[in-house]
């Protein structure tokens, strides 16, 4: 709707600023929900296994994108894991969580085919390298989003 | 001169108020299977992928992104078209396009809508033009209020006409295992006892809010003929734009401004050769959001003339048995997964040509169909699907 309309000083036109605001609801799926439950209940990370490929998805998917195979076999995945790349944010946004400086990484479990992208935590940014090990750090409450892993550290 | 393109696989999901067992992606991926497994296709395949809904719908953004995998598109070309309503129809004109122009044998066109993510309504609302709609918007239902009432008064229909369109509508959901309301409703009077939404229309005149996805295979000619000796054939295809917000956002009920209905439907006719649409076509499958307007639109394709679509109904023509059925599947007033919708009219429409629709086959040999489409931004989209060429 609009909020608010201003009259341009050095214009003849109006601008309406308005903000749209639309209520949402999604589903995270029969395998998305699989996935955040296993690390809820169990503090274990699962992928799925492509049984024409073997590639292990990690998070766990329902289609093999190359195979274009449904899924079904589930892996448990270590919780450590190879730092391929990262980012540290220094500027705050209103969709960022955390204060700045953020560091973000994509992190490939033991034993998935694939990466995982996630929060690093517990390291001074300039630490960081690529191809250090991680771990996942789990949420003391664990509610069945992503962030039930808090972040990945250096592994000991 | 194009190449000749036709239907060789269909697939639907079954639709739904809510589906929370899966995700947007997910669910599309079942009428992606279930249309390969139809054309006996692989999803290697496939050399494109088309995929339409209106993401402001879902509040899910490049969903078209986020469902690669699910509909076998991983390093295929293939665009996301959004023309509000028609979504579905524009989808299925751009894979006829591009197939007709010779760049693909094989391509994959999908509607979707998973309207449990979102609030439809208000972002039908959201998306009237800011000067002057903001604040006089009152999403579809009231569209289509204003266009029933303008119908009753010009035409001389009654409620009793609008029921007995809700009956037909609902007699061919029940006979259609995709179909989202089986009501199995009885009689006139249970419609008129139920409450009003958006006066005049009752919460009966209406369609509901569906979970949904439909997908087509497309095929050259070359292709259809080695793959199936049941091809549906793409004739023609026409596309009408008018912009909205002149007298309400899905065009103007009060006959001042041009129906795109008649235009997209007068020059589809003339160049297919078509002199009694009636006599020459044999079935449509109509973009009715709701019963009034179905008995409005009978008039806007030329079905019968002006002020006469409720006479249509009176006489049973229209029915499933009739002499020119019309939205044997139970139409949109049973099922909407609005990105999906005008998909669905093509999928249904080229199962009668097929014989493929079950229990709902029209009792009348179908060698000509149409499928329609009607959009907020005030487009229609008309789809004419053959046998034979």
């Amino acid at each position: 709707m609009t909020d608010r309309v201003e009259k341009l000083r050095d214009l003849d036109v109006f601008i309406y600023h308005g903000k749209v605001d639309i209520p949402d609801t999604y589903s995270a799926g029969t395998v998305g929900s699989r996935f955040l439950i296993e690390i809820r209940d169990n503090k274990r990370i699962m992928g799925t296994r492509c049984p024409a490929c073997k590639r292990v998805y990690v998070p766990a998917r329902s289609v093999c994108k190359d195979c274009f195979g449904r899924m079904d076999e589930w892996v448990e995945v270590g919780d450590k894991g190879t730092l391929l790349t990262y980012t540290v944010v220094h500027v705050p946004t209103s969709v960022q969580l955390k204060e700045p400086p953020v560091a973000y990484g994509i992190v490939q479990l033991d034993g998935a085919d694939t990466g995982l992208v996630h929060l690093l935590g517990e390291v001074d940014p300039d630490q960081l390298q690529v191809g250090m090990k991680m771990q996942a750090v789990f949420a003391e409450e664990r509610v069945g989003s992503i962030l039930d892993i808090k972040y990945f550290k250096p592994a000991a | 001169m194009a190449n000749r393109v036709a239907i060789v696989g269909v697939g639907q999901t079954y639709h739904r108020s809510t589906r929370r067992d899966v995700n947007q992606q997910e669910m599309v991926g079942e009428a992606v299977r279930a249309a390969l497994a139809d054309a006996q296709l692989s999803a290697k395949d496939i050399e494109a992928v088309f995929t339409s809904n209106m993401e402001t719908f879902e509040g899910i953004y490049l969903p078209d992104h986020l469902m690669v995998d699910e509909v076998a598109a991983f390093g295929k070309p293939g665009l996301k078209v959004c023309t509000g309503g028609t979504s579905g129809a524009s989808v299925v004109a751009e894979g006829f396009h591009f197939v007709a122009a010779g760049l693909f044998d094989l391509a994959l066109v999908i509607g979707f809508e998973k309207q449990d993510t979102g609030d439809t309504t208000a972002a039908i609302t959201a998306s009237v033009t800011p000067v002057w709609g903001k604040g006089v918007a009152t999403g579809a239902i009231g569209e289509f209020a204003k266009q029933a009432l303008t119908y009753m008064q010009r035409s001389g229909a009654k409620e009793e006409h609008a029921c007995m369109v809700r009956l037909k509508a609902d007699r061919g959901a029940c006979r259609n295992p995709y179909a989202h309301l089986r009501l199995g409703l009885k009689s006139v009077e249970e419609i008129m006892k139920s409450g009003y939404l958006v006066w005049p229309l009752r919460l009966l005149d209406f369609c509901p809010q569906s979970c949904g996805a439909c997908a087509l295979v497309f095929a050259s000619e070359e292709k259809a003929r080695k793959m199936t000796n049941k091809p549906v054939w793409i004739a023609d295809l026409i596309t009408v734009h008018q912009e909205p917000f002149r007298a309400g956002s899905f065009g103007d009920p009060t006959g001042l401004e041009t129906y795109t209905q008649e235009v997209a439907a007068e020059k589809l006719y003339k160049r297919n050769g078509i002199t009694n649409p009636r006599r020459d076509i044999c079935m449509a499958e109509i973009y009715e959001p709701s019963n009034w307007e179905e008995m409005s639109l009978y008039e806007h394709f030329h079905f019968c003339e002006k002020n006469e679509g409720w006479k249509l109904v009176e006489k049973g023509i229209t029915e499933i048995e009739g002499e020119f059925p019309v939205n044997p599947s139970g139409g949109v007033i049973a099922t909407n997964p609005i990105g999906a919708t005008p998909t669905i009219r093509v999928a249904e429409a080229a199962l009668q040509i097929r014989g493929d629709a079950g229990e709902h086959q029209v009792t009348r040999d179908v060698h000509t169909a149409v499928a329609t489409a009607l959009g907020g931004p005030n487009w229609t989209v008309m789809t004419l699907l053959k046998r034979s060429l």
